[in-house]
């Protein structure tokens, strides 16, 4: 059972250890998405001028519809200010997204008996990663604005896509709890 | 919920108009993300006040999107990439 405490404005986290497990899991998942397929960097490849600039990125969308909402193009109508925006941004947004997953598994690992303690930008991380995830799975569970929650949360035993389901609810459940805890 | 006393209430609403800097961030509705929690990166990245984020929540919400910010392009495109960072779904474009 997770619980969350609060001590002055840090917040104590505390897991079950099969909750911590499946919690670092997702987010290994979620940082080996966030690398999958991208070309080394130009610093470890022969332009230095590109390696300076950091600006050799993508600049189309990512082709996985999970990356697609995660990575998504800042320009609605202008699909070359778009890829130009995400040349010089998109590996710095994947990098950042991943560098907060892995801040989060590394507390997961530590895990101390009495509770993860979480400070300010601690809270910050842990609120964006586990956006993250929960956008990584309502992404591939299709979830719909229009969607009628009580048929998702109602779906039977047998559906493939209930564990699924159940994983989103309880990261949601966690995100808006920390949330509560931050305030 | 109460929605918040419009700023657009102001006698300052045409000079507000008028000086608005050319470009906006506009965050989009999303079936995923929290409501709480977007009120709540309003608040922290943009230093809104509740009320204020609150209001710009809702709009997302039942209007399917909001501008959240103006300014000029380059600062346009740092708010849209915060947004991303936070997982909110933005765009920028000229107002």
């Amino acid at each position: 059972m997770t619980r969350f405490r609060k001590r002055k404005k840090t917040v104590i986290v505390s897991f079950a250890e099969h909750e911590a497990d499946i919690l670092a899991n997702l987010l290994r998942n979620l940082v080996e998405l966030l690398y999958d397929g991208m070309p080394p960097r130009a610093s470890m490849s022969s332009d230095p001028l590109a390696a300076l600039l950091d600006n050799d990125g993508p600049t189309s969308p990512p082709e996985d519809v999970v990356l697609q909402r995660l990575l998504p193009d800042a320009y609605q109508s202008d699909d070359q200010a778009a890829g130009e925006f995400r040349r010089f941004t998109e590996r710095g947004l994947r990098d950042s997204k991943a560098s907060d997953a892995r801040r989060v598994l590394a507390a997961l690992e530590e895990s101390p008996e009495d509770g993860i303690p979480l400070e300010g930008d601690d809270q910050l991380a842990w609120l964006r990663a586990l956006n993250d995830l929960r956008l990584a799975i309502g992404t591939r569970l299709d979830i719909k604005e229009e969607d009628d929650y009580s048929v998702w949360e109602k779906l039977p035993d047998d559906d493939p896509r209930r564990l699924t389901y159940d994983l989103y609810d309880w990261l949601g459940y966690l995100q808006s709890a920390l949330l509560h805890n931050i305030r | 919920m109460t929605t918040a006393p419009s700023e657009l209430a102001s006698p300052e609403v045409d000079e507000a108009i008028e000086l608005s800097p050319p470009w906006v961030t506009i965050v989009w509705n999303d079936p995923v993300n929290l409501m709480d929690y977007v009120t709540f990166v309003f608040q922290t990245y943009f230093g809104y006040s509740k009320a204020k984020a609150e209001k710009l929540m809702m709009q997302v919400h039942e209007e399917g999107k909001s501008a959240v910010s103006n300014g000029n392009r380059e600062a346009m495109e740092r708010d849209v990439e915060a947004m991303h960072s936070y997982g909110l779904w933005a765009t920028c474009e000229k107002s």
